[in-house]
């Protein structure tokens, strides 16, 4: 009974040219040019310090507990809420961690597997209420937030505790071991670097093959090839710099797994789709079948575990458990997902955003210490950035 | 009588589309002016210009009001001369008071300090104009949607209304509220007021208006003078779409089977106040292949009864057997309802249909994922020939499957919601007012779509508050009242005076 051809309902656009399809696509690429600006501008003010090996492999060891709580902060954001105790979190099972391997001697590996389990549960006591209690979010973890700072305190009874057992601090603070044997050169960290392009580039053929056998509109050629170019070159010039040092650290590898897994989860499991919904419109969700309380209470569960384990690595970078671990973590885990294009309302943001948006944080705290910018000047224009880019993607969405 | 408003020559672009194009309307001094014409065809964007909502300077064209020509920079400019619009929806604050509202943005005050006293007497005199009763203090949340649309224009008048422009103000009002506003409008028609007004029910348009612009695809297709000529309803369809309407409804000969859906003594209490019983004992049945309506005034039940019976989205106390071919079914939970075959395409797309700022690709899958994906992944390349699929099917207009909900017209949209509830493949249909807010074209499509699906061999239950639109599509109709089933009638006996009579004798008991 249609009167249109197929061609007409299916046309794909693949002739749009290069400057209409980053023009449509400019807030998938915006953010990472900012990125790469921010990097640009530190590399070339520090004289070519912000990405020296030792510079580099610090960068991602400070930053990689904001990234990994980012993960988790972008499904509360994006499912509507907001958690403001994962600092606190962060403190207690780090503070627990201390107590349960110094004080109490039990292994590394046991503690390890506990203090996730702990997170989790605090989270789950978050989200009961959250989900099911409907109390809104920001009460309840601004109550868990002070609970939990003062848990840390009389749970270590305001003194730092440690240090840790060696396999415990190589969480941290270890690297993938070399099995090729270079001298002063780890092979290791080039070849993963080279394995994961081609993995990346693999997938990303196989993606674009299967979208042109179903006319789904794609980017221009050109443009892919230079995207995936410049990722792959960008990822192996990487590896290369930590290659000359000590290698890639063992917290980038969980790192870079688990933003796999979450960017995967998100964009193409049936629950990473519920989840939106319920951010869109709670109402609309539950009356397409999906059961938005349980969501909910799962997100903040989920919330806790990565707390905990940014918790765990935190502490482990230290080599000691203090009650000031963790202060202020929310701040910076909540503007690097509103960085990355998160809306406030529920319902938008990616974790490519999320990630990229720890990292602005991450190079601007870095290179501004290298700068030797002060602590307070640091703060003032960490939040004018925060500003501005949220105003700019405001911007955006309206035109 | 001469012109208080003349619009000539208004042409208005957005980016890529010409909204408005040379549109001219006169409107004479104390006449009910009506504007038709099909979603989309320019009305808001139309009365947006004459508010000042798009400032002089973004259109092209003249305004003169009052024998002026006037050029408006913003909304303030045109209250400022008397022309008041109630959007269709509705702009009040639920939890402040009548009182508070009236005089919102326009406060009794001196030097900021607000004098009650003058501010509840004068509201009580507007409230009085409008025929209600209210007490100046009581919220906004408090009143049902008539009155509420009775305090906005009671605002209207607060502020010495000469031109007053309603956008649907009937559109989520029952027949009874409805006539209470036309009378009004008539009442100030006798006080020398005029009025623009915007509205899909042509019946009604033909019981007030004076005359009536037709608009189509942003231009003037025809003004209409009622006073020199009899209008029909059917001539001002002729001129929104284009063509005659020969049948409002499109033809279906019913093949109706056994039975296969059955509701027995379904209640169902308020979810806050448990002694007050929306659904009282409920019983009915549908069949294979059968349209079945449930008519009855707003606030009779019949979407409470619906919600309750779809997972137990309405109210507490939840009792009553439901079965499908026979067989007790689960419907406690709204995943258990449609896993058992129900299906419910609500009366609000906006706030319980659609996931606005998602693609009509996700909304579509979005309550049978499972049906696109495998081990909870979803497979992406199916979801799309899905998603194409339906948008062929339902003739959804936009550019591709990817276009976001919020940027469709209402007819779309709608299409989009039953589009979801077909891809999870239920046995049962309930729609609840399925084309409400939505202009004749779509509307036939809409029902081209539900006469499809009965001769699919599903089963139909059909909610709407327009009668004729129950006489035209269903093969047997219920009459709901207060919460029960007061009346059942084959579409060979009914009409809308049997429908009125079993509502006005079961109300009197």
């Amino acid at each position: 009974m249609d009167t249109r051809t197929a061609e007409e309902l299916h046309a794909p656009q693949q002739k749009a040219s290069w400057t209409e399809f980053i023009k449509a696509h400019f807030r998938d690429y915006g953010m990472l040019l900012s990125l790469l600006v921010i990097m640009l501008f530190f590399q070339v003010v520090t004289d070519g310090t912000l990405l020296r090996p030792l510079n580099l492999t610090n960068l991602v060891l400070q930053n990689s507990y904001i990234v990994i709580m980012a993960l988790g902060m972008l499904l509360v954001i994006v499912a509507g809420h907001i958690d403001l105790s994962v600092g606190s979190i962060v403190g207690f099972v780090g503070g627990l961690a201390a107590i349960m391997m110094v004080r109490w001697g039990i292994d590394p590996v046991t503690t390890t597997i506990a203090c996730l389990i702990v997170g989790g549960m605090i989270g789950a006591a978050q989200g009961y209420w959250v989900a099911y209690f409907k109390v809104p979010s920001f009460i309840v973890t601004l109550a868990g937030m002070l609970v939990f700072k003062g848990l840390t305190l009389a749970l270590l009874g305001g003194m730092s505790v440690g240090p840790f057992p060696v396999v415990f601090q190589r969480l941290s603070s270890g690297f993938i071991p070399d099995v090729f044997g270079g001298e002063g050169f780890n092979y290791t960290a080039l070849f993963l670097g080279v394995a994961s392009v081609a993995a990346i580039i693999y997938f990303s053929f196989r993606s674009r093959a299967n979208q042109l056998k179903h006319a789904v509109e794609t980017a221009p050629f050109g443009l892919f090839l230079f995207k995936n170019g410049l990722l792959a070159l960008l990822v192996v010039a990487f590896c290369y710099q930590m290659a000359t040092y000590r290698g890639l650290p063992n917290v980038l590898v969980i790192m870079a797994v688990l933003i796999a897994l979450y960017a995967f989860v998100t964009n193409r499991t049936t629950i990473g789709r519920r989840i939106y919904a319920l951010g869109g419109n709670e109402k609309a969700a539950k009356l397409s079948g999906i059961k938005t309380d349980r969501l909910t209470f799962l997100t903040f569960v989920n919330m806790g575990v990565l707390a905990g384990l940014a918790g765990l690595i935190f502490a482990a970078r230290l080599n000691t458990a203090t009650p000031k671990a963790g202060l202020g973590f929310e701040l910076d885990v909540i503007a690097a997902v509103f960085i990355g294009g998160a809306s406030a309302t529920g319902g938008v943001g990616k974790v490519t955003g999320a990630v990229i948006g720890a990292f602005v944080m991450g190079v601007m705290n870095n290179g501004m210490s290298i700068l030797g910018i002060g602590i307070d000047y640091q703060q003032v224009i960490k939040g004018l950035v925060l500003l501005a880019a949220v105003s700019l993607d405001v911007y955006n969405r309206k035109k | 009588m001469n012109a208080i408003l003349e619009m000539r020559g208004i042409t208005k672009t957005f980016p890529g589309v010409k909204a408005l194009d040379n549109v001219n309307i006169t409107v004479r001094a104390g006449e009910i002016h009506a504007l038709v014409g099909e979603n989309g065809a320019g009305k808001s964007t139309l009365m947006k210009v004459l508010s000042g909502v798009y400032p002089h300077g973004s259109y092209s064209g003249e305004i003169h009001y009052e024998g002026e020509e006037r050029r408006f920079s913003g909304i303030a400019d045109s209250e400022k001369l008397g022309i008041i619009i109630i959007h269709q929806e509705l702009a009040l604050v639920p939890l402040l008071s009548i009182a508070e509202n009236i005089f919102l943005g326009n406060e009794q005050a001196r030097y900021g300090v607000i004098d009650w006293s003058v501010a509840f007497a004068r509201t009580k005199e507007l409230l009085k104009l409008v025929g209600l009763k209210e007490s100046p203090e009581e919220l906004i949340t408090n009143l049902g949607v008539g009155k509420q649309q009775l305090v906005e224009i009671a605002k209207a008048l607060s502020k010495k209304v000469k031109l007053l422009i309603l956008d649907e103000p009937t559109a989520s009002l029952n027949e009874k509220d409805s006539d209470a506003l036309l009378n009004l409008l008539l009442q100030f028609k006798a006080q020398g007021i005029s009025s623009i007004l915007i509205s899909h029910k042509l019946n009604e348009i033909s019981k007030v208006a004076d005359s009536i612009t037709v608009l189509r695809d942003g231009g003037t297709v025809e003004t209409l003078d009622c006073q020199t000529q009899e209008v029909s309803e059917d001539r001002i369809i002729r001129g929104m779409v284009g063509r005659t309407m020969e049948d409002r409804y499109p033809k279906r000969e019913p093949k109706i089977g056994e039975t296969i859906f059955q509701v027995e003594n379904w209640s169902a209490h308020h979810p806050l106040h448990n002694h007050v019983q929306v659904v009282k004992n409920v019983n009915l049945s549908i069949r294979r292949g059968e349209i079945v309506g449930i008519a009855g005034l707003m606030g009779a039940g019949r979407t409470e009864f619906a919600m309750s019976l779809f997972g137990r989205s309405y109210g507490q106390n939840i009792s009553g057997r439901a079965t499908l071919h026979g067989k007790e079914i689960d419907v406690s939970t709204v995943e258990r309802a449609v896993s058992n075959g129900i299906a419910y395409a609500t009366e609000d797309r906006k706030t319980y249909g659609l996931v606005l700022a998602e693609d009509i690709r996700k909304n579509v899958t979005l309550a049978n994922l499972d049906g696109v994906s495998k081990n909870l992944v979803i497979d992406d390349i199916q979801e799309l020939a899905v998603a194409n699929d339906y948008r062929a099917k339902m003739r959804i207009r936009s550019p591709s499957v990817f276009q976001e909900t919020v940027n469709l017209s209402g007819g779309n949209q709608q299409k989009v919601v039953l589009s979801k509830w077909l891809f999870s493949d239920p046995e049962i249909l309930i729609l609840d007012e399925p084309t409400r807010g939505i202009d004749v074209g779509a509307k036939y499509e809409i029902y081209t779509i539900i006469n499809r699906l009965a001769d699919a061999g599903k089963g139909v239950l059909m909610i709407s508050s327009e009668m004729p639109e129950l006489l035209g599509m269903c093969d047997r109709i219920y009459v709901m009242n207060e919460g029960s089933l007061i009346a059942e009638l084959d579409i060979a006996e009914a009409s809308q005076e049997k429908i009125m009579h079993a509502i006005v004798k079961s109300g009197r008991r």
